[in-house]
This record gives structure tokens, sequence and C-alpha cells, in this order.
């Protein structure tokens, strides 16, 4: 549909949302990542029945952790939609990047890069 | 299998936070089963600590490893060449390994991860609920293979106390009353003539009351 998105995302793709797991959201924060977020199919339209459910539990457990680290539970979010809705994927893109934008870039990139210098 | 829950992640960073070199070491079997110290929650734990620490401005190295079991020497023996190299174990087993671990090593401080909590079983997935206290003298056979002495409130060995309402406990309308469990399926299985025979007074020096256990086997021992 050729729509615009900010070009600072980074899109990993997985066969189904269930197959990501709580480490890899953690591992991304590690690394240095601002923000997270996974974007599966519609609840009730898993193809593999309830891999989003399981993606969704996941997305809190890792919020959990964030917040008790101090990194910010509001940098992992959870987003439902249908592989045709391409504006609502762009639109979704826009505000998590806002949201990320607010939020600051996260604290241990910070630290890496002053331990770096 | 021995059920136990993940300690909150602050517990543990209290325990470990003056530590710079700290290995996380799970157990490949109970706690992996109720998803509190397996190899995923070790890698779960780790990750957090490590940015928890870095995030401090503190530079602490975590290493990560998961053992078959933590309650028997030959798994603990694994860990005999690498563990002088850190200042501290947070170990995800249950209370038993831990304390195995510790009494194997004795100048390394091990930290649990978990709080172990009972011997039960998996109702599903997410949900464990006990079903044996280690009594030491197993009436399984009268009772229809209900416990009353882990699942009734008040541990009673002869049929349900007054306080029964519609087969639940008086202590919470989400306890099932054991007894009156024991009794719909003795009748189920023909066997409620079970039911009129008293069982007498329990032993109860065979259970954790009469003191620390052991259980010693001469016909095995080398």
């Amino acid at each position: 549909m050729r729509l615009q998105y900010p070009g600072n995302i980074r899109i990993i793709r997985v066969p189904c949302t269930g197959k990501v797991d709580i480490l890899h959201l953690l591992r991304a924060f590690e690394k240095g990542a601002d923000g997270a977020y996974v974007v599966g199919c519609l609840e009730g339209d898993c193809r593999f029945d309830n891999g989003n459910l399981r993606a969704r539990k996941r997305v809190e457990q890792a919020k959990e952790i964030l917040d008790a680290i101090g990194i910010g539970g509001e940098r992992v979010q959870m987003v439902n939609l249908s592989s045709g809705e391409g504006p609502k994927f762009a639109q979704v893109a826009m505000e998590m990047t806002e949201k990320i934008r607010e939020a600051g870039p996260n604290p241990l990139k910070i630290v890496k890069e002053k331990n770096a210098a | 299998m021995i059920v136990a829950e993940k300690k909150p992640l602050e517990e543990i960073i209290e325990e470990v936070k003056d530590f710079n070199k700290i290995l996380i070491a799970g157990c490949n079997e109970c706690v992996t089963v109720c998803e509190a110290g397996g190899k995923k929650e070790v890698g779960i734990l780790a990750s957090a600590l490590r940015m928890y620490f870095m995030n401090q401005g503190k530079k602490v190295q975590i290493e990560e490893i998961t053992l078959e079991r933590q309650c028997d020497h030959e798994y603990l023996e694994e860990l005999r060449n690498s563990i002088d190299q850190y200042d501290a174990v947070v170990s995800l087993a249950c209370g038993v390994g831990v304390q195995f671990m510790a009494e194997k090593y004795l100048t390394t401080p091990i930290f649990p991860g978990v709080n172990t909590c009972f011997m039960g079983v998996t109702e599903e997935r997410g949900v464990w609920s006990e079903r044996c206290q280690g009594c030491g003298q197993c009436i399984l056979g009268k009772t229809a293979g209900i416990c009353p002495i882990s699942r009734c409130a008040k541990r009673l060995l002869n049929g349900p106390c007054g306080g029964s309402t519609k087969g639940k406990c008086e202590i919470s309308k989400d306890l099932d009353c054991a007894w009156q469990l024991i009794i719909d399926r003795l009748k189920e299985l023909g066997r409620l003539d079970d039911y009129e025979e008293i069982i007498p007074i329990k032993d109860w020096s065979t259970e954790r009351a009469g003191g620390p256990r052991k259980v010693v086997r001469e016909d095995v021992m080398l």
C-alpha cells in the first residue's frame, strides 16, 4: 500500500507471535532497544489457535519485569491487528514511536555509551 | 512433584546486590514443571538482573546454568571446577537443592531464588495444588486414594466434621471437603464398607513432628 511509517522500526518476522518468548523481549532491552512491540492476529483469529494469547501473557510479564528493574514497562506493548489492516499497522508504528520518544532512550544505552567513552 | 514459586525480583536483588560475579543455577526437574526455576526462568532472571545492575551503574557478571537436579551428589559435582570463580550463587531449585548445594560448597554463599511450597500436582497449566505432606504412614488404600492428612484442614482420620457444608470445607468455600470426596469416591468404587472401619489414632512419629527424618536402606547401601 506504500504507506509511510517511521524508519526507526526493525521488523522481526515470526510465524506466530506465540513464538516470541519473554527472553526475546528482555534481551532486546539488554542490547539497548528503546522499545519493543509484538504485533499479533486479532484475538480469536490466531491461525494456531492461541499463540497471540500466549504472546499477550508474555508481554504482560515482560512489562512487570521491566518495571521492577527500572527500565519501564511502557516500552513493551502488545498489538492485535489483522494482516489486511495496513493503515492501522502504520498508525501503530507512529504511535509507538511517539510513546517511546516521550519515554526517552533506554537507560542502559546511556550507561553503555558512558562506559565506551 | 515439589511445587515452588518464584521469589519476587526485589527480594533476589536485595540478596545479591553486593556481589560482582553471580551464578544463577536452575534445576531441570520439579521447578521446571511448575515454571519457577527451570532453564527458562534462569534465563529470565539472569537477563533481568543484568539489566538492573547495568542501570545502577554497577559492573556485575551474571552466568547461567541449569543442572539436571540439585539433590544428588553426581549432578552438583558438575560445578566443582567452576564454582570458586563466583562470589555467590542464586539457586532456583527447591529448598532441598539450595541446602544440598550449600552443604557441598561451603565457601560460596548460596541464595534461594524460589519459595518452596508443597508436594503437589499440576491440575492445569498454571494451577498447582497440594496432595501429600509426607506423613510417612500412607493410608490412601483405606480412603479411596484421597489423603485426609493433606487435604482435610483438620487432618481428620474418620469422616467429615460438622463444618462440612455442601461438599465444601468450613474454612473456605473454594476448598473441597476431603472427606466428602472420600465418601463419594468409595461409593463409586463400591467400597463404602471401608468407611465403616474406624482408622486408629495416627502414629505421628513418622511425620515431621517427630523430628527431621532419614530413610536408610541397608539392602542397597554399598
